[in-house]
Parts: structure tokens; sequence; C-alpha cells
């Protein structure tokens, strides 16, 4: 070949490799930023003094007097709006029935909006949902509700040949000349004196329980149930993992069925991971009986089938890769088999056997299918080692897809979910890492 | 069978060596320490090695003395590593080899089928081409052979180490490093831990197979005196590629082409006056 021929394939291959990996570093850019962005507004935001009644009311949190003292000024900027409303609300008792059915609806809408941003007024009674008990905790979320008391949304059709075209009109339009108006531009103005926002840096969210379906409180149950799952699901995967990959590396052989068996357990990897949670809920379950129904242990178990070719992949070609003068020098010593592969292999194929165990907790750390139909509930109470024997668990992966599907109202609480996801990756990569640290060490170790 | 002993006492032996009682006592004269020259100790009768139906080993009769230090030569492929293999049956582990004829130890067929390898390879150290420390301490490498034959108390085990490190040469210069990682050392520094390893576990019987085939000439001196001090104390069978190391080192030598054996005898004769004319070619330098 000529040399100018080879110098230019080297230049395109490096150029081709070089535009690959900026193109995975921007995916991976593109990927995370937002998860991260948008999951930390879970932990840092403006939280209002809802929030730190919230905090002191279930939780005990913060100087019981301080906040109380804020709450009260709070509540005297508050106190104009109330005195509206209720002079609006005796207004409406004694007009005529024309007024009154012309106000009805609008101030219904209203009311339950005004319920929803400042929370129960003086003297009101406690709604049952705590969600009812409580105003925005969140200055974002305050200051859209606020948007939508104080505007309307609505489409103009006039234009036939455009689409509805969506305009904004003031609702105080709606109650002029009532005693409601004012309540409107008191509002307006002083909508920061009235709730207080203030940056909080909220990072119990990992580790407080959460209360009314996730409205308020973190995501200690969720992160819990993944914990357990993992754990469980690596104590029935390492050990047999393990075991068949020294079986298969050491003692198997190559006979046409230790090949049928490879075959079977590579198979095995690719199989779709809701067919290994249907399999668990009809064998863990339904046929075996582990748990009444679902339970973390009936999870951990399938998760656990799910992540075994993996580990007995990676870790057969750890021990594979142990140089064979190793077992030679033990063998020579007089070591039995066993011994050696005790003593000499698989100290030396350590990292390459903790390396698959742990990119598998990743992976069953993250895995969804499985735990559906075998482990996972949409909520929950922390559960205690003993319960995890019996009961199912809300988990991270589930609770992200159930929040974004079947929450009443996921435009609510969409911090929770960001948060979820964000601890979710976190936790995954956070594995990944301790994986390359520990591997790099051991390697170190042995390489002298 | 005249070489073994009773079944008890050879129990007994064994037990009092490490403490643990092997699986099948292997039959056992005596270990290290000077042994009466001369007398065959490794006796192969018509003995082949298969790797499939290739016989890599073709009927060798070749009787290998006691305490004497015995160099097998010949070209690359003739054999002789895979005869040096077959002592402690370390061709064991390599699938789809068989044997034929009688190779024996003390008269105690090494491949009959109630012998406890586990043993036999106590009995039999061995040395690699490439040295193959374990990827643990200095301390550890030498303990490993007297640990897995049951030996754990700390005093005992810090003796044998001190004594095999002194006997392989070694332990001045890694005395002060025990602890520190084997791969550390320099290649002829780990061949000689090699040696203090193999030599740990009290073996009658040390197989090198090209001992320093992989290591600098200065190493290469130093494992050929190391060779000469322990001579006499073990049977030493040694495989090399290097005539004059043959000749420097070894009591008898024998001659391996294409599987056979071509002549054996004492070196001196076999580099002087070898009677057969394939040896000739071979030491003059004709082929290989």
């Amino acid at each position: 070949m000529q040399i100018g021929t080879r110098k230019l394939f080297n230049r395109s291959f490096t150029f081709v490799s070089i535009v690959s990996i900026v193109f995975m570093s921007l995916a991976l850019v593109v990927l995370l930023g937002p998860i991260f962005v948008k999951g930390s507004s879970a932990f840092i935001f403006r939280a209002t003094i809802e929030h730190r009644e919230l905090m002191l009311d279930r939780f005990g949190r913060g100087d019981r007097a301080a906040v109380e003292a804020e709450a009260a000024r709070a509540a005297a900027a508050r106190a104009p709006v109330f005195e509206a409303i209720r002079a609006f609300e005796a207004q409406l008792d004694t007009a005529s029935a024309d007024f009154r059915s012309q106000y009805r609806s609008d101030y219904t809408e209203l009311r339950s909006l005004m319920l929803e941003l400042l929370g129960p007024g003086p003297g009101e009674e406690e709604p049952v949902l705590m969600r009812g008990q409580y105003g925005q905790t969140r200055w974002d979320r305050a200051r859209i509700k606020l948007q939508e008391i104080l505007f309307i949304e609505e489409y103009d059709y006039s234009d036939s040949s455009k689409m509805g075209v969506k305009v904004l009109k003031p609702r105080v339009d709606r109650f002029r000349g009532t005693s409601l108006e004012p309540a409107f531009a008191l509002l307006e103005n002083d909508a920061e004196e009235m709730l207080r926002p203030r940056l909080t840096w909220y990072w119990r969210f990992l580790f407080d329980d959460s209360y009314d379906s996730h409205f308020f409180g973190g995501i200690w149950p969720e992160m819990l149930g993944t914990i357990y799952l993992v754990i469980g699901a690596m104590l029935f995967a390492v050990p047999l993992g393990i075991v068949t990959a020294i079986y298969l590396s050491e003692y198997a052989g190559e006979s046409h069925f230790v090949s049928i068996l490879r075959t079977c357990i590579s198979s095995l990897a690719g199989v779709p991971s809701i067919v290994f949670g249907l399999f668990g809920l009809a064998f863990f379950i339904n046929t075996v009986h582990v748990s009444p129904s679902k339970s973390v242990l009936a999870g951990a178990l399938t998760l656990a089938v799910l992540v075994l070719p993996t580990v007995i992949r990676a870790s057969e070609e750890a021990i594979k890769a142990v140089p064979l003068t190793y077992k030679e020098a033990s063998m020579s010593l007089g070591a039995s088999k066993w011994r050696t592969i005790l003593t000499v292999i698989l100290p030396a194929a350590l990292p390459g056997v903790l390396t698959s165990i742990i990119i598998s907790m990743g992976r069953a750390a993250g895995e969804t299918a499985p735990i559906i139909f075998t482990a996972a509930v949409s909520v929950g109470k922390p559960l205690a080692v003993w319960q995890t024997l019996s009961q199912p668990t809300p988990a991270l992966p589930w609770n992200i897809y159930n929040l974004a599907t079947e929450h009443q109202a996921i435009d609510e609480i969409r911090h929770v979910q960001y948060g979820m996801v964000l601890t979710l990756v976190a936790l995954v990569l956070l594995l990944n890492l301790t994986a390359i640290v520990l591997r790099a060490r051991i390697s170190k170790k042995l390489r002298g | 069978m005249t070489g073994m002993s009773g079944p008890e006492e050879t129990v007994e032996e064994t037990q009092g060596t490490f403490g643990a009682p092997l699986a099948k006592p292997f039959p056992k004269a005596r270990s290290g320490g000077p042994q009466p020259n001369g007398d065959p100790l490794i006796r192969a009768k018509e003995f082949s090695v298969f790797y499939g139906t290739k016989a890599a080993v073709d009927r060798v009769t070749l009787d290998i003395q006691a305490g004497k230090v015995t160099a097998i030569i010949g070209p690359s492929g003739c054999g002789k590593s895979t005869y040096l293999r077959a002592i402690n049956r370390m061709n064991d582990l390599i699938p789809g080899c068989g044997t034929a004829g009688v190779l024996s130890l003390e008269d105690q067929d090494l491949y009959a089928p109630d012998v406890d390898v586990v043993a036999l390879r106590k009995m039999i150290g061995m040395v690699f081409q490439k040295p193959n420390p374990f990827p643990k301490s200095i301390f550890d490498n030498v303990a490993f052979g007297p640990r897995i034959h049951g030996l754990n108390e700390r005093g005992t085990l810090d003796e044998i180490v001190e004594r095999s490190l002194k006997r392989a040469a070694l332990f001045d210069e890694v005395k002060d490093r025990l602890d520190h990682n084997a791969l550390g050392l320099s290649g002829g520094q780990q061949q000689r831990l090699c040696i203090a390893r193999a030599i740990a576990v009290d073996p009658k019987i040390l197989l090198m197979d090209e001992p320093a085939s992989a290591l600098d000439p200065r190493s290469t001196t130093r494992i050929e005196d190391l060779i000469g001090e322990l001579r006499g104390d073990y049977t030493i069978v040694i495989v090399t590629h290097n005539m004059q190391q043959a000749a420097r080192v070894s009591d008898m030598t024998a001659f391996f082409y294409e599987g056979r054996l071509v002549e054996f005898g004492d070196t001196d004769q076999i580099f002087t006056k070898p009677r057969a004319k394939e040896t000739e070619d071979y030491i003059t330098g004709r082929f290989g």
C-alpha cells in the first residue's frame, strides 16, 4: 500500500474515533444534564412558610418559635384577603337569587384555587386530606397557582382559519364591584409576603417518609425498597453465580451438554425483563408460594434470576483469565483442585467478579418490569427487615413509572418524580463508580 | 514393592510432617537431607505420554538416580518437558493426555489408580520456565505450601519461610519486605522465590522446567549456583535448552529426540564421548 494511502487511512480512523467520542459525550450531557438540573429541584427550591410549618408539624424540625412568628407575619399579610372572602360570602348570603346564580360557580372555582394556594383560612375547618391542610409549600408551584387565580385561560376561536388562540383574561373582571375585588390586587402584590419563600436545601428528601401520595415529604420508602431488592437479589445471585461460574470454567470441561448449557445462559441474558416479571409471578408467588402475594422476597428472587446470567458469564470470563501458571504453581505444591480455586484462582479473579456483581447491582436497582408483578406497590411505609419476607414495597423505578402514568395530580408533584429519577441515576452511577474504584484498587494490589 | 513402608508408619510420618493426615498416604522414605546417591529413584519403563493419539514421549526407559542432578536436553518438541511434567502428573491438567508403560517412584507406580496425587506432588516440587509467584506477599508465597498441608502456626511458618528463603539464597535480599507483593521482585528473584516456595513443603525431588530460560545471564548464574548448592539434598531433574548449562550443573544427562530417549549417561561422557550420532550432532550444534 502506498504510504500516502496508509496515512490517509490512519487519519480518517483517528477522526472517526474522535467524532464518536465527542458524540457520546454530548449524548451523555444531553441525557444527564436535564436529569440533574430538574432532579435537583426536589432538593433545592424556594420553600414557603407552608413547607416550614409542615416540617414542624410532621417531623418536629425547625425552631418552633421562629416558625410560628413567621407564620403569624404571613397570617397578618393574608388577613385582608380572608377578610374580603368573608365579606363576599356575607354578601352572597344576603344577596338576591340573581346575584347568587351569577357568582356561584365562579366563586366556587376561585375558592378552591385559593385553598390550594394558601391553605384553609383562620377559623375554617381542616380538610381531611393533607394536601388540603397546607397551602403551596414550593414557591415555583405557588406562582403557577397565583397565575391561575389571577387569570382565566380561554381560547379565542373567532378567526375560523386558525386554531384556537389562548388568551388570558383577568379573573378580577368577573368580580368587579363586589367586595372580593380588592383581594386580587392584594394577592398580586403581596403574595411573597403571604408565603415568605426562602431558598431551602431539603436533603432529607431522600430520607423522609412520603405523605398523601407524595404531595409532601420524601422518597425514603422507595429508596429503602430499592436497597432491599438489590441486596436481596445479590444474596441469591452472587453465591449461585460464582459457584456456577467455577463449575463451568473448572469442572465442566467441553462436552456437548456444557455448550448447550452455556448457550442457554447466554439466551437467558437476552430474555426481555417483563418476561422475568411474569415468570417471577407464576413461579415464585403462584407455584412455590414464597409469600402470600407480592413481596420483596419474591421480587429479589426474580431480580436474581434476571442478573444471574450476567454474573455467571462475567465471573466465568474473569476466572478463565487467571493465568494457568498460578494454577500450575498451586497444583505442583500439592494443593487440591478445590483449594487451588479457593486460595489462588478466586482471589486473582476477584476484580472481574466484583465488577460483574456491582454492574448487576446497578441493573437490579434500575429494573422496573420484573418487580411490577412481584414486589412493587405505589404507596407504602418503609419496611422493617423481617417484613420483606411477606410484604411488598414501593421502589424507585416502579414509582417513577407509577407517578408519571397513574398519579391523579402529577403536575403538582413533578419535582418528586424528577427527584426520584435523579436519585436512581445517581445510585446506579455511584455503584458503577464503586466498581471502577474497587477494581482498580484490587488490580493494583494484585500487580504488586 | 520393596520401598514401601507399612501403612501405619506411613500415616504417622505424613502426619508428623505437617500435622494433617493426607487423604491417602504416599510412601515416603525420607524427605530433604542428604540422600544415598546412585539408587534409582524415578524409574521409567517403556513409558509413553500421548496427547490424543500423538506420542509426545515414546517408550522411554530411564532411571533417574537419587541425590543427583539429572539434566534432560534435546531440541524443541522432543518431549523433555512432557516427560518432566509426567513425573509430578502435571499433565493431568491437560485434557486428552494419556500414558502407557510404567513410571514409578520408589517402586510405587505413579499412574496407578489409587495414587494420591496431592501427596505425590507434595513430595515433588516444581519450578517452571516462567517465574510464577502468586500475586500475594513474599511470605504468603513461601508459606502457601505448608499452609495447604495444614500448618497454620505462625512461629513454625516464620521458621519454614526463613529457612526456605535462605536455602534459595534470597533471604538477605527480601528479609525487610516479606509483606511486599512478590510480583514486585525482579525476574531472577521471582524464580528463586519459586524455588523457595517449592522447597518449603520439604520435597524429595525438584523438577525444573528450563528454570533460567526467561532470565538474564546474571540471574541465570545465580540459579545455577543455587542448583549446585541444593545438589545432594534433593534429587533434581532439570530440563534445559542450554547445553552449557546442562554441562555445568548436572551429574547425569539424558538426550531426548523426537519423543525417544537417545542417550543417557554421565554428563562428562555425554558431552565428551557421545555414543549416538544424534547426540553428537546436537551437542556440536549441527541441529536444534
